[in-house]
């Protein structure tokens, strides 16, 4: 018999986000309640929350850029990261997310993820190199237009990394691949799996890559 | 040797900046609330270590209080207007693009330098933390560049540094509330559950439909714990290797690396991946905090079903 009981804090998580709550709270609503369906006293699930949160601090220390970022918008990073873009021709929003997403891609089968990221170069450069690049085709652009230019660039940044880290041999996934087959006595090189994330590549920036010329089009037909 | 307890002394003094600059800000009214909320993480990442569990745990829901009762803002920032940054970016030209490279390059070099060189064996850095030791003295010297070149104001770094902690506030410790939910929904059980669960709806016979049942598996466990590495162990053991590698006969690289990709899709659609979905909108100042992952669904849905194609294809067919 499976005890499906722990399966109701995954429910609080979705109506949680789906209702908009302030996600710490429902993560550490979903949290609780999981763990003493869990079967786990309260004090417990405290101290395995907490334990968690500890030995995950690694996750946050990536802010330890904002200063840095911060400074240099300060003396016009950001303004600078425009007018580049104003001077080039031919660059458009599309255009330029397009060659930034091979750039990530290439950068991260080279096990290099975090030479770029959203704090260090989306943020600073890429969302508004984008915004001005479709200014210039699109004139002033509404608010709408805006947000989802500066959407698209972040999620350009993440389609890049997800399907570019797994062609690296060294990478933590393809390790973890590798870890978990071995336990049921399959046993394979890392070599032999990155292989089978190079045509998922290639589909990834064709798929999305059509999307960003798409979005030309589209910023063009709205002038 | 340097190890990532280096830096989380870094990142501790980051967190006391935050707090430091959120309380000199009076223009901010919930100004105590940043305040408390940035000293709570400088006190997790420097002494996070002797609280234990309980201490954390206690730390954690004090955070979570913080922002649930929205304690929680931001004010107008001590740093420059547009105006004076159009001056500053004319009289600086190209070259304030330098002090945002040296990071990357700091990273880039580093990574090729303690990787394929002697140096890996030096001592050093700790090899499991190189990544994060490299970003970290990335920092430090643009830190010390900018000052040399720009000569901000002593306070400036402090000031920037908690304007854009503030603005992105709560969404900065999600992803690290996410991941220890990870740790509670594995201790109470949850992976064997739905491992269990999809396990005994798998059909008979239809390969295709294994093969379907294996793609979804992974991106509905993904968008349940936002990551795929929590749910590939979990889902190899319920479909791939009895199922598709063993009764099937499939190719065992393909069904391993294709299923993790597969749940790669599904972390491009959950505000659960908080760090690459949540995060980036507030560090954008976008007004929708879904809007990156509603602009990456329309790539995610024909990406899997390319995936689940190359599993069948490649898998069982080649």
């Amino acid at each position: 018999m499976i005890d499906y009981w722990p399966l109701l804090g995954i429910a609080l998580v979705v109506v949680g986000f789906a209702l908009r709550f302030n996600p710490l709270l429902v993560v550490a609503a979903a949290a609780i309640v999981t763990g003493l369906l869990g079967g786990m006293p309260f004090m417990k699930v405290l101290a395995t929350l907490g334990h968690g949160f500890n030995q995950n601090r690694n996750v946050s220390v990536l802010y330890i850029v904002l200063p840095v970022i911060g400074l240099l918008e300060r003396y016009g990073l950001q303004q600078q990261a425009r007018a580049l873009i104003r001077r080039m021709k031919g660059a458009t929003a599309g255009r330029l997310l397009l060659v930034y997403m091979g750039f990530r891609q290439v950068l991260a089968a080279l096990g290099l993820t975090s030479v770029a990221g959203h704090p260090q170069t989306v943020r600073p450069l890429i969302a508004p190199m984008a915004v001005a690049a479709a200014e210039k085709e699109h004139g002033e652009l509404d608010e709408g237009t805006g947000e989802r230019v500066k959407a698209m660039s972040a999620a350009t940044d993440n389609i890049g990394l997800f399907f570019g880290e797994d062609i690296f041999l060294a990478v933590s996934s393809i390790l973890l691949i590798q870890g978990a087959l071995a336990g049921f006595g399959i046993q394979l090189t890392p070599f032999q799996l990155s292989v089978w994330a190079i045509p998922t590549a290639i589909c990834a920036f064709l798929i999305h890559g059509t999307r960003l010329v798409l979005l030309d089009r589209q910023l063009r037909r709205g002038r | 040797m340097i190890d990532v307890h280096w830096l989380y002394v870094l990142a501790g003094a980051a967190f006391a900046a935050f707090a430091f600059g959120s309380a000199r800000n009076a223009s901010n009214p919930r100004r105590w609330g940043n305040t408390l909320f940035w000293s709570l993480l400088a006190i997790s990442f420097w002494f996070g270590d002797f609280l234990g569990d309980i201490g954390n745990g206690v730390l954690v829901l004090a955070l979570v209080v913080i922002a649930g009762m929205h304690l929680l803002g931001h004010g107008a920032s001590h740093s420059t207007s547009e105006k004076e940054r159009q001056g500053f970016s004319e009289r600086f030209g190209n070259k304030l693009f330098l002090p945002a490279l040296i990071i990357p390059f700091t990273a880039f070099v580093g990574t090729l330098l303690f990787t394929y060189t002697p140096l890996k064996h030096s001592g050093l850095i700790d090899p499991k933390s190189v990544t994060l030791v490299l970003l970290g003295i990335g920092v430090l010297i643009a830190l010390v560049t900018c000052y040399a070149w720009l000569r901000p104001p002593a306070i400036a770094a402090v000031d920037e540094g908690s304007r854009l902690a503030d603005s992105i506030g709560w969404a900065l410790v999600l992803p690290q509330m996410l991941a220890s939910l990870g740790v509670v929904f594995a201790d109470a059980g949850v992976g064997t559950t739905i491992g269990a669960l999809a396990g005994s709806i798998i059909p008979h016979g239809s390969i295709f439909l294994a093969v379907l049942l294996y793609a979804f598996g992974m991106v509905v466990f993904t968008m349940i714990m936002g990551n795929a590495f929590a749910a590939f162990p979990v889902m190899a053991a319920a479909i791939g290797v009895p199922i598709l590698i063993h009764q099937d006969g499939g190719n065992a690289a393909v069904i391993g690396a294709v299923g993790m990709l597969s749940g790669f899709c599904g972390t491009l659609m959950t505000p659960m991946a908080a760090n690459f979905n949540i995060v980036p909108a507030a560090l954008l100042e976008l007004k929708d905090q879904y809007a990156v992952i509603k602009a990456q669904v329309p790539t995610a849905i024909p990406l899997l079903i390319a995936n689940i194609l190359i599993l069948y294809i490649a898998g069982f067919r080649l």
